[in-house]
């Protein structure tokens, strides 16, 4: 597959997404399953009644603990030990690898069977475990496919989005060493085989974490294939990677988050599993491990501390909402993003995380700032305003593309000022005589390469508005109706209230 | 009391008609809007590509254009919510700031004027055609502008309107966009005259023009008859054939 490593991978976005649009199995691949998630998104929120009042919620609860998050991360951490969980602090994304392989040597393991965790990708583990000589083994449907593929997720919760089953009955049939028919049922009771082996084989269950519980030092995961409970049942060591940001202060808290993110994700109701976990084992516990480390993962995220535009960005949950309602992402998946986390969120993210504006400046591109992926977001990141405050940086920075930013000055010189702006109209109408045939201009090179490629530009029209002002005013001030008494007073009374409220566009939705 | 027209630059430039409609329509109810001659563009490709202080020089002129106005009227939403960022830009300018707060408080896309301002929803307009509805995102989405358009088209005598499948999603435009990662835009402005074609409808109509001279120019690369109408138009035109 073209789009298999990231070795390979071209350089920039818009090359990236050459790739996408021109593999149709991908896009179709794509587009059914964003259908069908966003459909089910919409339903359960307008199901649930009440979603707006919800997502505020959210959103407070968000905003609430990443304001606070030293405390309620302290407070998380102490729960934790008092628990008897191993809790360590990784800065980068080196320290937090290198403390997940001390583990492993220290456990002697040969195998680790991980459930789906998004951190854990951001990390590049399984490649760093495997360069120690201990298998990884993907137990999440989707990520063990995109594993035997030897890809990377290209969507936060459905990692194999890109793939149609007869790709993926073509995968499975190769580590099955046998052909398997193209059918759910056949492959998912293959996988399902095959991984109980490997469940109950592992020294390690490595699971990410989808909420941490400050007031009960307790992590949430949130699963629809019972493999995130095997992962954290089975193998008698248990390591957790969390980013730092997952905290949130309490199980009442939970609830809004319970209800929030599979609707948003998938449009369930509730999750299949959600399993609260507070520590390893105890005496009288059936089942749990011996063992248990959390390793909190900063990597780039207390960097959008304190920014007022991008601290937000901690608040996101992860459920992939704005993903399936982008119409962005639903030509190009999620490769062309080109980092671990792909679609809106992943656009704003990588470079935010990265630090480094210069190697991911330009994703920022890949938007038609609709604003889709805000709408869609359950706990409403702005996320079409941080795509323009990212485009903004890379200017301030000098990472700008210079043809463009002549441009941009031309621009500003003739809009800001009406007669220049007249002039500039005067000459377009000039030029166009060249390449205007019946009302339309075809011609596909230089600036109109792009645009001519699916469209045909319109013709200047011999007047502007401003052209015909003077006379369209004139004739109508003759023949002008008598406004009615109630639209006067209305009018008056809207200006009224504007000057003794003050400021702001009250009147907006 | 002031009621001006802010065209916006594709109107002024590419759309005059539109412009010309919403003028003749508003007559009718005794609006008779001003034109401030020295507005210009409301600086959204630049603001939108980062150049901050190109759109601040542009954000200048419509601030300056409208300063005695009691309201502005636009045909964008796009436009006027484009002026809801003024205070962003200005937001270390205290001075500018509160000329561009008073400027948003008086700023209308034309629907939300007409209905919420001069209370009207049924012009008394005839259109015997099939029409259907894009909902352009910034007024839809930002701007809050879903229910005026609505009602107004259920007004109109004759129409049958047909909902446009998956309405919702953005055209490709996005400015820059539509140029920088061309491909990407016309795959969705494709797209959108797939639905738009799905719908059989003989007009689409929209509220913005960036958005409708992106789709009209794919249908008519296409050879799509569809006849693409700012609502502005259908209203005036469905008036004047009464």
């Amino acid at each position: 597959m073209s789009h298999a490593s990231t070795a390979t991978k071209p350089k920039t976005v818009k090359a990236r997404a050459d790739l996408a649009l021109n593999d149709e199995f991908l896009r179709k691949a794509v587009k059914f399953t964003t259908e069908r998630l966003r459909l089910g998104k919409k339903n359960a929120s307008e199901e649930h009644g009440n979603w707006d009042d919800w997502r505020e919620r959210g959103r407070q609860i968000r905003l609430h603990t990443i304001a606070h998050l030293d405390y309620y991360l302290n407070l998380f951490v102490d729960n934790a030990r008092a628990n008897g969980v191993h809790v360590h602090f990784a800065d980068t994304a080196d320290e937090a690898v290198k403390l997940s392989l001390a583990i492993a040597e220290r456990k002697a393991a040969k195998s680790v069977v991980k459930s789906k965790s998004m951190v854990t990708e951001e990390l590049h583990l399984n490649h760093a475990l495997e360069g120690i000589g201990v298998e990884a083994v993907e137990t999440d449907l989707g990520e063990y496919i995109i594993q035997l593929a030897g890809e990377t997720p290209s969507h936060i919760i459905i990692p194999a989005i890109h793939k149609n089953r007869y790709q993926i009955a073509e995968l499975l049939s190769k580590e099955a060493g046998e052909t398997l028919e193209p059918d759910t049922q056949v492959l998912a009771g293959f996988v399902r085989k095959k991984l109980r082996e490997k469940f109950l084989e592992a020294d390690i269950g490595m699971t990410g974490c989808n909420f941490a519980i400050a007031e009960t030092g307790s992590m949430v995961l949130f699963e629809n294939e019972g493999n995130g409970r095997m992962v954290s049942t089975v193998p008698k060591t248990q390591i957790t990677l969390m980013g730092m940001e997952r905290i949130i202060p309490s199980f009442e808290d939970l609830e809004v988050m319970a209800t929030l993110l599979p609707r948003s994700a998938t449009g369930q109701k509730l999750t299949v599993y959600m399993s609260g976990i507070t520590g390893p084992r105890r005496e009288v516990d059936g089942d749990g491990p011996e063992e248990m480390h959390i390793i909190i993962v900063d990597n780039g995220r207390s960097l959008q501390l304190g920014d007022p535009e991008f601290q937000e960005l901690l608040n996101c949950i992860r459920c992939g909402a704005c993903l399936n309602a982008c119409p962005v992402y639903r030509h190009i998946g999620g490769h062309a993003y080109g980092g671990t986390y792909s679609g809106p969120i992943g656009a704003v993210l990588t470079p935010a995380l990265n630090k480094n504006v210069g190697e991911w400046d330009d994703i920022a591109n890949a938007s038609s700032l609709c604003g889709a992926c805000y709408e869609a977001c359950p706990v409403k990141i702005p996320l079409h305003d941080m795509l323009v405050y990212l485009r903004r940086r890379k200017v301030e920075r000098g990472h700008g593309n210079r043809a463009e930013g002549m441009g941009m000055k031309g621009f500003a010189a003739v809009a800001g000022n009406s007669g220049r702006m007249a002039r500039a109209l005067k000459l377009g109408k000039l030029g166009q005589k060249l390449v205007a045939r019946d009302g339309g201009i075809r011609l596909k090179i230089g600036p109109l390469k792009g645009w001519n490629s699916y469209r045909v530009t319109p013709e200047l029209p011999k007047q502007s508005f401003r052209d015909t002002w003077k006379t369209l005013e004139g004739e109508l001030r003759g023949g002008l109706q008598e406004m009615d008494e109630a639209t006067r007073d209305r009018m008056a009374r809207i200006v009224q209230e504007r000057g003794q409220g003050g400021k702001g566009g009250g009147h907006h939705g | 009391m002031k009621v001006s027209l802010f065209i916006t630059c594709l109107s002024d430039a590419i759309y005059p008609r539109v412009g010309e409609a919403m003028v003749r329509l508003l007559a009718k109810y005794g609006v008779q809007l001003d034109f401030p001659n020295v507005q210009t563009c409301c600086g959204q490709p630049a603001f939108n590509s980062g150049y901050w202080d190109e759109a601040r020089a542009t954000a200048r002129t419509i601030i300056d254009a409208f300063e005695d106005s009691d309201f502005v009227i636009s045909p964008s939403g796009s436009c006027t919510y484009m002026i809801h960022h003024y205070a962003d830009l200005f937001k270390d300018d205290p001075a500018m700031l509160e000329r561009a707060q008073r400027l948003q408080a008086k700023a209308y896309e034309f629907t939300q004027f007409l209905v919420q301002v001069l209370g009207v929803s049924d012009v008394g307009a005839v259109f015997n055609h099939k029409v259907t509805y894009h909902p352009s995102c910034h007024g839809s989405r930002l701007l809050g502008v879903k229910d005026e358009p609505m009602q107004l088209l259920q007004g109109v005598e004759g129409l049958e309107f047909v909902p446009l499948p998956f309405a919702e999603d953005c055209c490709g435009f996005g400015g820059t966009f539509a140029v920088k990662m061309a491909d990407i835009s016309g795959a969705m402005v494709s797209e959108k005259v797939d639905h738009i074609k799905e719908t059989d409808a003989e007009v689409l109509v929209g509220l913005d023009m960036a958005c409708l001279m992106n789709i009209a120019g794919n249908l008519r690369y296409r050879g799509e008859p569809v006849r693409v109408m700012h609502l502005a138009e259908l209203l005036y035109e469905g008036v004047t054939q009464r």
